[in-house]
């Protein structure tokens, strides 16, 4: 990065980067961000990546794929170089100080230059290992394993209060949450940089960006997705909230409001300029949702029907039915103001919903029928959530066409790749045929579903 | 030039009592550099419009506000025609057919107001994400060449390129084209750290000792899964509180009998006090 010439090929290189990870990047954004090179201090390697995520990354979702790049692209140092050299050959403490040392920057502000230098350095003392036959390769897990930092946690919260428990113990475990994970974050960012810089960055940059948390697999959401996937409920809900109110006074153009013209005609001499419309009689569908409540696919039909509930003011009425192996309702747990965790919880609990613990669609859709003979009617949308894996067990297609054929709408939605249906026990073509079968499996293709249905 | 580099953006910033990080720094000084409108996104309550309003005062500039809402047209954004006066001198001179459409019928709106202003300008849109979807198209030609058409007039350039900062909470997606002409700024809910100094700032008078409890609180409530986690203005709330009660140390009878400051749903209230430990309220 000394001639402006091998800061064009960065630039280009890191834009292709962002591009091949799945950030629209497009040519005038990219052109934005060489303008802001030109005025900005590049030797702040802060205000570099603010001015690149300020042109380049408009989206709140795509940001941490940013980060991660932008480390490998702009490294903060460069091993082999002089200052990091003498820290990472020089004496260092033994282990036990090493922790001492950790305890107290875990105890400070993760935004401390010192605390990512630290990180380096046990990075370079601990971080190395044997992967093959005289190849060595970094990894974080020896590092975290060698200084264990949730071992200190004790150690930490007695330095840090008087007395242990209540709300004080809360709030400095929670400081300390962030700040490990902070440091987790910095030794796998750190080593990251040294297996870039020994094999290239193109290889670890593709295996180290996860995709953004709507593109994420429902099925294959890791715990702290899932975490995040629940925030995103109220925020997306009101989202699709405003879109769906804006559409549903667009749908029709109402009849002419005669009053507010000719009220309006008045400012401009009783000549009606402009016309007013009543607005159109809001078409609000009632909605019955019958999820899987199985392992399998918990994560998705929770999600979707905590969506459900926040957009309820959309629909007249919604009622919410669970089931394993034989159906129960669940409508009551998501009565408003009800805790979203704590709904989830007593679903599995106090619903009647399995009987031997296998999906079993057929039976389910026959018991249904039977107990809740007058929960689909003429204007219910009928939502089925699952995977439609049934452990081959017999299908009750009439049962379902039937409540089909009552229901103004039908859809399923099946969190699975469309790639997998009909592999195994799956009888997605089958119950396909009678109920239109949406593929769903993340975030944005759930938001484009639900556009649809109101 | 509005600025000329990040710190001193910051600096100025700060003389506002505006605490700005390395992200709202670079980019409020970038906005100005490359003359590029300056879209800021995130929760309701982290200081949007008050950077607007802050930009503005530490530049000496005037500013001129654009509240969107739902149903705004060009008619309450851009301009509107005096249709009154116009009639009047119709009806007055049968001749004047030709010249009711000049300055003088014209009714400026904030847009063509900042669009014309000869004095250094910020130009606020705020809660863009409110407005109709066509709004934003009508926003493009403004944003990318600083000029507005109007049929009658012709094309009226800026005469000085105002300072545009838009805000939006991110209740729908802003269309690709606003975002593409725009730099990009999420602002989120701040660091601990940072937000013990915006307390000290906001709040002359209270102790050091309690801006750094109430942060860290605060954080903590955030980090339960809440309908609405609270925002910074409200932790400034939450501090005016306490000080109006005149109390210098913040226990756990003190937090469950202010936590509705803080906490604006029941369902929150509930579960915070639960999660936390709190004598609760029934």
């Amino acid at each position: 990065m000394t001639t402006p010439a091998s800061l064009v090929d960065r630039h280009v290189g890191f834009v292709h980067a962002l591009r091949e990870a799945g950030l629209p990047v497009s040519p005038a954004e990219g052109l934005d961000a060489a303008h802001a090179l030109m005025v900005i201090d590049l030797a702040e390697r802060e205000t570099l990546r603010e001015a690149y995520a300020a042109t380049l990354v408009k989206r709140p979702a795509h940001r941490p794929g940013f980060d991660l790049l932008f480390d490998l692209w702009f490294p903060p140092v460069i091993s082999g170089t002089e200052g990091t050299a003498v820290a990472e050959d020089a004496e260092l403490p033994e282990l036990p100080e090493l922790r001492e040392r950790l305890a107290e920057l875990l105890m400070g502000d993760p935004a401390d230059p010192a605390f990512r230098e630290f990180a380096r350095t046990m990075v370079g003392r601990f971080g190395q290992v044997q992967a093959a036959p005289g190849r060595q390769s970094w990894f974080s897990f020896p590092v975290l394993r060698a200084l264990s930092p949730e071992t200190l946690v004790a150690r930490m919260l007695n330095a840090m209060l008087d007395e242990r428990g209540g709300l004080p113990e809360k709030v400095a475990r929670r400081h300390i949450s962030r700040t490990v994970e902070a440091f987790t974050e910095a030794v796998a960012s750190d080593v990251r940089r040294r297996i870039a810089e020994e094999s290239g960055i193109e290889k670890i940059a593709r295996s180290a960006v996860r995709p953004p948390i709507d593109q994420v697999d429902f099925l294959r959401a890791t715990k702290e997705e899932l975490a995040r996937l629940r925030r995103e409920v109220y925020p997306l809900a009101r989202r699709l909230a405003t879109r769906l109110s804006i559409r549903q006074k667009r749908g029709r153009r109402g009849r002419l409001d005669f009053r507010r013209t000719v009220r309006a005609s008045l400012s401009t001499g009783g000549v009606p300029l402009t016309t007013h419309m009543r607005p159109p009689r809001p078409h609000r569908p009632e909605l019955v949702v019958l999820c899987d409540a199985s392992d399998s696919v918990s994560t998705f039909s929770h999600f979707t029907l905590l969506l459900t509930f926040a957009l309820r003011e959309q629909f007249t009425k919604v009622r919410a039915f669970a089931f394993v192996d034989t159906v129960d309702e669940i409508t009551d747990l998501f009565a408003p103001g009800a805790d979203v965790l704590d709904a989830i919880a007593r679903l599995t609990e106090e619903a009647d919903i399995v009987r031997f613990g296998r999906t079993d669609y057929g039976h389910v859709f026959e018991r249904f029928a039977e107990r809740f003979p007058d929960a689909v009617g003429p204007r219910t949308s009928l939502l089925i959530l699952g995977d439609a894996r049934s452990n081959y067990q017999a299908p009750a297609l009439g049962t379902l066409k039937r409540l089909a054929g009552q229901a103004r709408h039908a859809y399923w939605l099946n969190p699975e790749p469309r790639a997998q249906w009909d592999t195994g026990d799956s009888l997605a073509t089958s119950y396909g045929s009678v109920v239109p079968m949406h593929e769903c499996r993340n975030v944005a293709q759930l938001a484009a579903f639900v556009e649809t249905l109101a | 030039m509005w600025f000329a580099s990040r710190d001193e953006v910051r600096g100025r910033l700060a003389a506002v009592d505006y605490l700005a990080d390395d992200g709202i720094a670079t980019s409020v000084f970038l906005a100005g550099a490359l003359g590029k409108p300056l879209l800021a996104e995130g929760p309701a309550g982290v200081g949007k419009t008050q950077l607007a309003k802050a930009v503005a005062e530490a530049t000496g500039a005037r500013l001129i506000r654009l509240q969107c809402y739902e149903g705004l047209d060009e008619a309450r954004a851009l301009y509107e025609w005096n249709y009154k006066k116009q009639l009047l001198r119709i009806q007055a001179d049968d001749g004047a057919w030709d010249d009711i459409f000049s300055e003088e019928f014209l009714l400026e709106r904030p847009l063509l107001k900042a669009i014309r202003s000869e004095e250094p300008t910020v130009l606020l849109i705020d809660e863009t994400d409110k407005a109709d979807v066509e709004v934003e198209g009508l926003l493009l030609e403004i944003l990318s060449d600083y000029q507005i058409t109007i049929p009658e007039l012709g094309t009226i350039t800026a005469a000085r390129r105002p300072y545009v900062v838009l805000t939006s909470n991110a209740t729908r997606e802003l269309s690709e084209a606003l975002k593409r002409r725009c730099l990009y700024l999420h602002l989120d809910y701040p660091t601990p750290e940072r937000e013990r100094d915006i307390l000290l700032a906001q709040v002359p008078g209270l102790p050091a000792s309690i801006a750094d409890q109430l942060a860290r609180t605060v954080a903590t409530l955030r980090a339960l899964e809440l309908k609405k986690s609270p925002s910074i203005a409200e932790t400034v709330d939450w501090a005016h509180t306490l000080l109006a009660l005149g109390r210098t140390e913040l226990d756990e009878a003190l937090i469950g009998e202010t936590l509705g400051v803080v906490l604006k749903h029941n369902s929150d209230q509930v579960r915070a006090a639960k999660e936390l430990g709190l004598p609760s309220r029934s």
